[in-house]
């Protein structure tokens, strides 16, 4: 067998055993896809019961509360990037990342001093790698997201906000995520978890019925306080779901492309094969032909 | 006009349906809410929540740090963990 043949064999091989993973993963995270669609649909009640009640507390006591009021000069802003644990899944952690550095450019062109929570593997590694700090990780688990990991997220950003800015505190809370927005598309989104933007993502009561007037036990303040660590959970509960959703699809998409990409690889690799293989034939007939006619014509 | 009532966790609805009564512990103290309650927010005590359906058959919810909303006989109680008991 020629030597060129026996490369493109090689080839061939190799491409066909990329393959089969790469389908395997595509096949994988098509199933989880709809799991995980499934999650975020569920977790909506929650997030819409827990958005109206604290708009009507917002709207109706007129209650200056910590997390609502906007501080004068804003020194030090956290921003908490939800990434991927694994890679293969496209631009899907570079897209977040890359909007966080956005995020970050615009801050500190404010003059806002930055720090960064990381979730998931691949943002721990892309700021590793460049020597950056960050203030906490959490690794694990993105692409099915625990309600636990919400609570400890915020928690944390619960506390850092609430503490001084001398003392490590910031205050301002931005999250960047990927939205799932369809199957085909996710984009990464920025949102300012905190102070509260109570226009944005607040849903309007219907157009039949005014919030009411609502009696709070056992008073405004106290609801208030127990109610926002809870918006703020849901929030990052969500945008962690609508990640994980996001990884599946931005993965599935990915390994599909390389799939096909492998197919055509094999089917460019095979003409040349065969390719190399009928000149090798051809050549050794017109070699034994040449020797014949010499032979013949020696007599 | 029966109540109506859901009940949810952070990770999905628990229960939906209308209801006669519902009976909840808030940190004041225990409630009863009928059709007609004036519109409430309140912080729940954890522990059981039990509502009455409109045939009579009792549901017992146990929910862990949420709380409890009323306006226009719409009953929602929300809980970061819950569980049907019975």
């Amino acid at each position: 067998m020629g030597a060129q043949l026996r490369v493109y064999r090689q080839k061939i091989k190799s491409a066909q055993t990329t393959k089969k993973i790469t389908r395997a993963m595509e096949l994988i995270s098509a199933s989880r896809i709809q799991k995980a669609q499934q999650r975020v649909a569920a977790s909506t009640p929650y997030a819409r019961a827990v958005t109206r009640a604290v708009s009507a507390v917002a709207a109706y006591s007129n209650v200056e509360h910590v997390l609502t009021t906007e501080k004068e000069n804003v020194e030090r802003a956290a921003v908490v990037i939800f990434a991927s644990d694994r890679g293969l899944a496209g631009a899907f952690s570079s897209s977040a990342l890359k909007e966080a550095e956005e995020l970050a450019t615009l801050l500190r062109s404010q003059g806002k001093d930055v720090v960064y929570y990381l979730v998931g593997r691949k943002a721990v590694a892309y700021f590793s790698f460049r020597r950056r700090e960050s203030v906490r990780t959490w690794t694990g688990g993105t692409d099915q997201p625990v309600f636990a990991t919400a609570q400890e997220i915020g928690e944390e950003l619960v506390g850092a906000f609430v503490r001084d800015t001398a003392d490590g505190g910031v205050d301002e809370i931005h999250i960047v995520y990927n939205r799932f927005v369809s199957m085909v598309t996710q984009t990464p989104e920025v949102v300012r978890l905190l102070p509260l933007e109570f226009v944005e993502g607040v849903e309007q009561p219907g157009q039949h019925e005014m919030l009411p007037l609502y009696e709070f036990e056992p008073d405004p303040d106290a609801v208030l306080d127990a109610l926002l660590p809870v918006y703020i959970e849901s929030r990052i509960y969500n945008a962690m779901l609508q990640s994980a959703a996001s990884e599946h699809a931005a993965r599935q998409r990915a390994m599909k492309s390389a799939s096909d990409n492998a197919d055509t690889l094999v089917r460019t690799y095979t003409r040349l094969a065969n390719n190399a293989r009928q000149s090798e034939i051809t050549q050794q007939i017109s070699e034994i032909v040449g020797g014949a006619d010499a032979l013949s014509s020696t007599k | 006009m029966p109540l109506n009532v859901s009940v949810v966790s952070a990770d999905e609805q628990i229960w939906a349906g209308e209801a006669s009564m519902v009976v909840a512990r808030t940190t004041e103290g225990e409630i009863g809410i009928l059709t007609g309650h004036t519109p409430l927010l309140a912080i729940l005590a954890g522990g059981e929540v039990r509502v009455t359906q409109t045939g009579g058959r009792k549901i017992v919810v146990n929910a862990q740090d949420g709380f409890v909303s009323v306006d226009h006989d719409t009953v929602t109680v929300v809980a970061r963990a819950a569980e049907l008991v019975s």
